[in-house]
This record gives structure tokens, sequence and C-alpha cells, in this order.
């Protein structure tokens, strides 16, 4: 007995060194072709203290938060291009979350029989979420010239895969005794959707579409990077031309923004998710 | 309600609608009665849309003329192309970079964020002040998009992948802080009063009474983040912190696109693949299969 024991540790533990030494032997092959250079992060770190330092120093030396609208000087430009931002992520989530809907009813097992329409469909969204947006956005930049329209877009194309997959996950968990009933009635495809599907699957679909939202509106700050709309654009300038003050600004009312719009659709995901539990 | 207790069914065909509409009253009501605030909400949600078609110049002509362009870009990039065999092996370096820029990332904010999990979950921590001050720093990490880091990274240390390590790093370092403080405070307390009733002290209840439970939970937290970094490292080269993006984004602006679809194309394949083998590793580890 004791004996079996030891070799049932002894066991464990040679698979645990040998699951150590191979993630060792990847993390070096990693750092070579990553180019890890600890001694340039040890020679440039003061850069980077001394960078987050400099975005908090206004340009005549003082710290920001001595002159708040000095800082902000800008932000009457700034609040029009987050209002842009959130926007397009609004539009795009829109967008997005229509065409999920539509689609994934075809990509649910239990209401879509034809084998061949699930399969096309759940590969047409999982092309749409894999491929990252701000790929999209560079193509479509490429087609509809810049501005926010590309961006809303492929927001929208990330969306549907994303909630896609999501909202078909729901509809497959439904209960099948209502469509069953709608069916026995006499009811039509569509039905069966707005009288037995919909109302077990309305606020998860709510509560998914705003978790995507608030993941929109991190992702369309950023689209302006490629030339896609939103406050982007501005912050990549401010950057690349050292307006450190500007940086610290820009960041802030961005993480700002993404906080507030966090706990609002926080607080609303939690009463959908009461009502569910009601219902 | 004594005339409830007939059978409705029975009676329904020989009853009068009015009938019908006094008893069930509650069923008889207009749609809009139920449905007021889902209504005006409905309302404000188009509102708000058609205000941003309208403002963000979403013209059906831009949309249909766009349309077109990227219906030509579809057939210029049909069918993926490497061009040569050497172009194929930069790519494939780029894929090799990319994956190990995620690795790296990915292991070391996990390392990182390993203690500092610890610091930031109520039954573990010194004090409720740092706790907060910790929970606070974390969600300003994760608040800044892990391309900001990458551009602010660059400034740093240069451009290449070793910014792209270190932004992922930073971007990892929030969320994994707080998912595994938020695993410590979940975990069961009972193992930790069985060790401290025999005699542990707070450390080795740390370490035999919530560690076991914690590791399944962090590893494939941390394999999840793993798959997910893969997509963000093969697009934060668009930036300069290299990967594959860069690659990408020089084809996509020099319009090579049968070259572009090729690699869109890699990557894809890529990410299935990691997705693929952290889905067996976390079989192996945690056993249970991950849907």
């Amino acid at each position: 007995m004791e004996m079996a024991y030891a070799q049932a540790v002894a066991l464990k533990r040679r698979q645990l060194w040998l699951g150590l030494l191979l993630l060792a032997v990847l993390v070096l092959l990693s750092g070579h072709v990553a180019e890890i250079s600890f001694s340039k992060l040890y020679q440039q770190i003061g850069g980077f203290s001394s960078y987050i330092d400099r975005i908090f120093h206004l340009e005549n030396g003082r710290p920001v938060i001595s002159d708040p609208a000095e800082w902000f000087w800008g932000w009457k430009k700034w609040l029009a291009l987050m209002g842009e931002t959130l926007l397009m992520a609004y539009l795009g989530t829109l967008l997005g979350a229509t065409a999920a809907f539509v689609l994934c009813f075809l990509a649910s097992q239990n209401l879509t029989k034809s084998k061949g329409v699930v399969f096309f469909t759940r590969r047409l969204l999982e092309f749409c979420r894999t491929v990252p947006e701000l790929v999209f956005a560079l193509i479509f930049v490429v087609a509809f010239s810049l501005g926010p329209l590309p961006g809303i877009l492929a927001l929208a194309i990330h969306t549907a895969g994303a909630l896609g997959k999501l909202f078909a996950e729901v509809v497959e968990n439904i209960d099948m005794k209502p469509v069953d009933g709608v069916v026995a009635t006499g009811g039509n495809w569509f039905h069966k959707i707005r009288f037995a599907v919909l109302p077990q699957v309305a606020s998860n679909f709510a509560s998914y579409a705003l978790l995507r939202f608030e993941i929109n509106v991190r992702g369309a700050s950023v689209l302006g990077f490629v030339g896609a709309g939103g406050i982007g654009q501005t912050l990549l300038e401010v950057i690349r031309k050292f307006y450190y003050a500007d940086v610290s600004a820009l960041l802030v009312m961005i993480i700002a923004t993404v906080m507030i719009i966090d706990a609002v659709t926080e607080r609303i995901r939690h009463k959908l998710i009461g009502l569910e539990a009601k219902s | 309600m004594s005339d409830l207790t007939v059978n409705p069914l029975a009676t329904s065909d020989l009853a009068p609608r009015e009938l019908l509409r006094r008893r069930y009253a509650s069923h008889f009501k207009p749609f809009y009665q139920d449905n007021l605030m889902a209504i005006f909400i409905g309302l404000l949600a188009v509102a708000v849309f058609v205000f941003g078609i309208y403002k963000l110049e979403m013209t059906f002509a831009r949309l249909w003329g766009g349309l077109g362009e990227l219906g030509k870009i579809v057939v210029l990039m049909l069918p993926p192309n490497p061009e040569s065999w050497a172009m194929t092996k930069v790519y494939l370096y780029a894929v090799l970079e990319t994956l190990a820029i995620a690795l790296l990332g990915t292991l070391s904010a996990a390392l990182a964020a390993f203690p500092l999990g610890f610091l930031a979950a109520r039954n573990t921590t010194f004090n409720r002040l740092i706790q907060f001050m910790a929970r606070r720093s974390f969600d300003t990490l994760r608040g800044v998009d892990i391309l900001i880091w990458a551009l602010i990274w660059i400034n740093v240390v240069g451009l290449g992948p070793f910014a792209g390590v270190l932004a992922l790093f930073m971007a990892d370092l929030g969320i994994f802080s707080k998912l595994f403080s938020e695993a410590i405070e979940t975990a069961d307390h009972k193992p930790v009063e069985g060790v401290l009733s025999t005699g542990g002290s707070k450390l080795t209840s740390v370490r035999f009474g919530i560690l076991p439970q914690l590791m399944p939970v962090l590893l494939s937290q941390v394999l999840y983040a793993f798959e997910s970094n893969t997509r963000s490292a093969s697009i934060i080269g668009i930036v300069g912190a290299g990967g594959i993006g860069l690659i990408l984004s020089e084809q996509i602006r020099t319009m090579e696109f049968q070259q572009m679809s090729f690699v869109i194309l890699l990557i894809l394949i890529t990410v299935a693949v990691i997705d693929f083998l952290c889905s067996k590793l976390r079989f192996a580890i945690i056993g249970v299969r991950a849907r």
C-alpha cells in the first residue's frame, strides 16, 4: 500500500518535472526568438518610469494636477472624439447583434434540422470572430476610405461572430416544451421563434450584447490607430509626437469612460439576470 | 373564484368572448400596457442608431461604393499565394515570433500576478487598504488597451518583439491579478481551518489549504489567456511591436492582397492549432473537457 502510494507520487513528480523542463526549453527558445534582452530592459527601465513621470507633467514642468485646465486644454475636441468612439461602439454592437440574432437560430442544432446549414453558419461565425477586428478594419479602410465607417463595419463583423456563438449556445440550452406546444397548435417557424424561443432567451441575449458593448468601447478606442475613426487616431498622434501631457489626458479620459460604461452595463446586466431568475 | 373550477377549455366554445375577457382580464390587456418601458427603450435605441448613422456619415452611397471596392479586393485576394518559398519562410518565422511573444507575455504575467492575486484577495491580504489599492491599480492596467501599452513600451525599449512581450505582460498582469484574487476569494475555507487547527502557520494554510484548490483554476485561466494572447500578439505588430501583424499591415498598405490572404490564413491556422492544443492540455491537467 505504502509502496503504491510512493510510486503514484513519484510518477506525478516525474510528470511535473518533465512538464516544467519542456516549458523551460520553450521559454528559452521564445526568449531567443522574441529578442528578449534583460540588459536592455535593465538599462531602459528608467525610461519607462521617466516616461510615466513625463506624461504627468505639463510643458512648463509642473505636475498636471496643478493646472487641470491646461492639462485638458483640448477637452471639447476630445470629448467630441470620445462621443464618436462611443457611437461607433454602439452602432457596431447593434449591427453585429442583429446579424448574430438572425444567424444564431440557424447555428443551433435544436431549431435547425439541416446539418449542413448548422455547419456552414458555425464556420461563418467562427471566421468572423477569429480574424481580429483590427485586420478587418485595415482591409475596410482600403475599401471604404478613412473614417468611422470601416471601424463600425469591422466591429459589427467581429461582434456578429462572437455574439452569434454565445447566442446559439443559449438557444441550444432552452426548454423545448414550449416549442413543441407552438408547433402542435400549428405555428410556423416565426411563431416558434417569437412565442416559444424568444421569451426564454431575450434577457440572456441582452446581457451578452451589453457585455459586448463594453468590449467594443475598448476596441473602438484603438481602431483609430489604423485610421478607422474614433479617439485612437489622436492618441496615436500625441504618443508619436511626444505631447506628453496630452497622452495622459487622453488615457485618463478613455479609462474613465470605459470604467463608467462598465459600471453602468454591469448594473443593467445584474437586473437582467434577476429578471431571468424570476421568470 | 368558484366559477374558475369549471374547466375553461370545456366551456370555451360556448362562452362568449365577453365573459372570457372579464374572467381573464390580465390576458386581454392591450400590448403596450405591460411593455411601456420596453417600447421606450426600443425607441431610444433606434433614435440613437439613426443619430449615429447621421453623425458618422454612414451614407448609402459610401456603403455601396465601399462594398464594390471590397468585392474587388476579395477577387484580388484569391487564391492565397505566398509568392515564393523564401517569403514563406519569413512568414513562418513571424508566426514563431508571434507565438513566442504570446508565451512569454502570458507566462511572465502569470508568475508576477500570482503573489499579487493573494495581495488583492480579501481573505489573504495583509490590509484592507492595500487590497483596495491593488484592485484599483489592476483596474487601471486593464483599462489601457494592449496596443496602447505596446506604443508606450516602444518608446522605452524600441521597436521589436520585446516591446510586444512587455505590452502583453502589462495588460495580462491586470487581468490575471483580478481573476486570481477572485479565485482565491471563492476558495473553500474549510481546508484552511483544518490546517490551522493542526497547528499550521498562516503560510502553510495557504500552501496546503488554498493552493491545491486554486491550481487547476489558475492553470486553465492561464491557458485561456494564452489562446487569446495568440490573437493579440498577431495584431500588435501593426503598431511595430513584433509578430506577424507588421507583415500583414504592410501587405495591406502596399495592396499585395494575395500574400495578405495567405498571411491571414496562416494566422487562422495558428490560432486553431493553439486552441486545439490548449484544450487538450486543459483536459490533461484538470480532467474537465473544455467546451
